[in-house]
């Protein structure tokens, strides 16, 4: 039947659509988290501390946590468990990095916060999460990160965490040699 | 709905017409060219029956390892592949398709067409279905298992640590998707231009609504299915990083994306059995079903609704307040039209000259034991109970009793109800009265348990448990290897009714109204090929 044809099509159509929107949802959903931070990830670029003003009437409480996934074996600490920082104030933070292994490895941090809606205001101005890093074997570095709260956040939030996670991202990294990308944070 | 045809043949005459043109080829040609929607409804059928009890062999399994506590007949390993396999048998190959084959064999008859719209792809649409099944549960013999990540197949677990035969699982939903998205596009099509004369949108039968509404549902959310395990495949074959978090990617966003189709796909399986149910109830109540617009109007929300509800699945990944409260209170707010719905079933039956033949048994446990699996799901949905009652035995007792209790026997009733009409004889009721009793004290026994040990914190898909389970759980599995030994008594009442049996009249039932129940029965292999005329 003749007029069938054009209803089929407009339900192809749909079936299309809704195939690309689940693709859709990839970007949406980071489009979405990184408006409202609720899922703890911080902004992927880095930010100027030039213009905070420091707001000393207030302390917050900043937790480090760094733990590499099960499959990498490097050490990976902080320097320090926590510190106390005045909103607006830049700090630098060294991360140890150690590889014990005998070869090569490339990592990559993935930070995330919490409580997740602080993501919003912990400004990083320069992080070794931004790019992959190399270690060689039986070799140790620190990794800075230097960074502030925005004076913005609101009152609720006295302590943050930020935690990292370190993953082996050797393989990868050897296979896209030649395009370098930023896939980190 | 008030249906009065007044075409001018009579059936004998009919009848007569048909002879010279319902030739058939004969033997297993028939069944594999057919184009016929009642050949077609059939297989679908039949087919979902052989399923039914494959993942239910696969249930039996499962409550036989937690018959007692400690490791007795399987492997942990097994054990997972089997709930993941029955999960994904029974909503994929035993549910979906007997709604379809239902939906085959039901909306030409019911609106007056000759076929369904598009005969040929409906062919495909079934003839696909049994390769993809036989991927899935050949995939089981492979070496390092089937799947074994739940039939949620949530990242990581169906990416990083999954088998090597992870791809045959994703081609395999693959394949049901196209299947299903060819069936409804068929029905969407069929309903639209293919109703007879006269019979508009709001004389339409409910089955007839319901599926057309579900035929919707179907394209929206399947593609969303086939995108998520592609990116399951890419992830895990290809060196993406969708939902890996060192590549950039997020395993939460898994969650996300399958919810998104996972919850409409809920209510794809339960649209059809609402459906089925307003057409028992009226027939057996001997009265008009109340309030049908509202019905309608009532089946649109909820698939509306099922849109906005997702994350409800995911309260305990640690989402803000705000988010768990917007999805606790949208949850809840789909109580109102699915309340509507038992309110107007009731109030069909409310001084009707009820009988309560077999259909009409299963139809009324449909409305009481649904209920009850809907009331498990007012209290899922509570954010803060939730953090309690989640992944316990709590939550699979609140499934089985929409889909087992609510579902599969919605289908079961509806098989009863129409089968004089396919078959042209009379079950046996003193056997489909065995069937209903048996299968309702059983299945009470198997699941009604669940909530107490759920409620007590033990945990779902692990094959073994803490001792102080050890006595409900025996206790379940008997009332499980009940239930599983009761359907045999409905394949004995199939077999029996389709060998033969008192000759139904055209009508079957007394109350029994709508065009379905205008033709002869057994119903033709062409029928409204003139289509009726409806006032």
């Amino acid at each position: 039947m003749a007029q069938n044809k054009p209803l089929i099509g407009k339900l192809l159509l749909v079936t299309l659509a809704m195939f690309g929107f689940g693709f859709a949802l990839v970007p949406l959903y980071d489009v979405f988290c990184d408006l409202t931070g609720i899922n703890g990830k911080t902004a992927a670029v880095a930010v100027t501390g030039d213009n905070a003003i420091v707001d000393t009437s207030r302390e917050i409480t900043i937790e480090f946590l760094a733990r590499p996934n099960k499959d990498m074996p490097w050490v990976f600490k902080p320097e320090v468990h926590s510190m106390k920082v005045h909103p607006g104030e830049i700090h630098i933070m060294n991360y140890l990095a150690e590889n014990p292994t005998g070869r090569m490895i490339v990592g990559q941090a993935v930070p995330s916060v919490s409580p997740g809606q602080a993501a919003l205001y912990f400004n990083k101005i320069e992080c070794f999460c931004f790019s992959q890093q190399q270690l060689a074997g039986g070799k140790d570095m620190l990794m800075p990160l230097q960074f502030y709260v925005d004076p913005a956040l609101p009152a609720q939030f006295n302590t943050i965490t930020l935690n990292y996670t370190l993953y082996d991202v050797t393989q990868a990294w050897a296979a896209q040699q030649p395009l370098q990308d930023n896939i980190g944070e | 709905m008030s249906v009065v045809i007044t075409e001018p043949n009579d059936h004998e005459q009919h009848d007569h017409d048909h002879d010279h043109h319902d030739h058939k080829p004969s033997g297993i040609t028939r069944w594999l060219y057919t184009t016929n929607h009642k050949d077609i409804g059939t297989m679908y059928l039949v087919f979902a029956l052989v399923m039914f009890f494959i993942g239910g062999t696969m249930a039996m399994v499962i409550r036989l390892e937690l018959f007692q506590p400690g490791m007795q007949f399987v492997e942990p390993h097994f054990f997972n592949q089997m709930t993941t396999v029955h999960g994904l048998i029974m909503v994929f190959g035993a549910v979906m398709p007997a709604f379809t084959g239902l939906a085959n064999w039901m909306i030409p008859m019911m609106i007056g067409a000759p076929d369904m719209a598009l005969p040929r792809m409906n062919n495909w649409s079934f003839w696909i279905l049994p390769f993809a099944f036989l991927i899935l549960l050949l995939s089981l013999f492979m070496p390092g298992g089937g799947p074994s990540f739940g039939w949620t197949f949530y990242a990581p677990l169906s990416t990083t640590y999954s088998s090597d035969s992870t791809a045959l699982f994703v081609f395999s939903v693959h394949i049901m998707g196209i299947s299903s998205i060819m069936g409804a596009i068929n029905v969407i099509v069929t309903i639209w231009n293919m109703r007879a004369p006269g019979m508009t949108w709001m004389k339409m039968p409910l089955f007839v609504w319901t599926w057309f509404i579900t035929a919707f549902l179907l394209i929206m959310v399947m593609p969303v299915l086939a995108g998520v395990v592609t990116m399951v495949l890419t992830d895990k074959y290809f060196g993406t990083s969708f939902f890996d978090a060192a590549g950039g990617g997020d395993p939460v966003l898994f969650q996300h994306i399958f919810w998104f189709f996972g919850h409409p796909e809920v209510y794809i399986m339960i649209l059809p059995a609402f459906g089925i149910v307003s057409a028992i109830i009226p027939t057996f109540a001997r009265k008009k079903l109340f309030g049908y617009a509202s019905m309608v109007y009532a089946t649109a929300s909820i698939a509306i609704l099922s849109f906005l509800v997702w994350a409800h699945h995911m309260f305990t990944t640690g989402m803000p307040v705000f988010a768990t409260l917007f999805f606790m209170y949208a949850t809840m707010l789909i109580a109102v039209p699915t309340g509507v719905k038992v309110f107007n079933w009731v109030a069909t039956m409310w001084r009707g000259a009820m009988t309560f033949e077999v259909p009409m048994m299963f139809a009324l446990a449909f409305i009481v034991l649904f209920t009850i699996g809907g009331f498990s799901g007012l209290m899922l949905a509570i954010t803060p109970a939730d953090f309690q009652y989640h992944d316990t035995y709590f939550v699979v007792a609140h499934f089985h009793y929409v889909l087992v209790t609510g579902a599969i026997f919605s289908i079961v009733a509806a098989v009863y109800y129409w089968l004089p009409k396919w078959t042209g004889n009379m079950y046996d009721e003193t056997l489909g009265q065995w069937h209903f009793w048996c299968s309702l004290i059983s299945v009470n026994m198997l699941f009604f348990p669940m909530h107490f040990v759920g409620l007590a914190g033990m945990p779902r898909r692990i094959p073994d448990y803490a001792l102080q389970f050890a006595d409900f759980n025996a206790f379940i599995s008997i009332g499980g290897f009940l239930f599983g030994l009761s359907q045999l008594i409905f394949v004995w009442v199939l077999i029996k009714c389709a060998r033969g049996g008192v000759k139904a009249t055209d009508q079957v039932w007394e109350g029994a109204e709508g065009l379905e129940w205008e033709v002869p029965s057994p119903a033709p292999y062409h029928t409204f090929e003139t289509p009726p005329v409806i006032k």
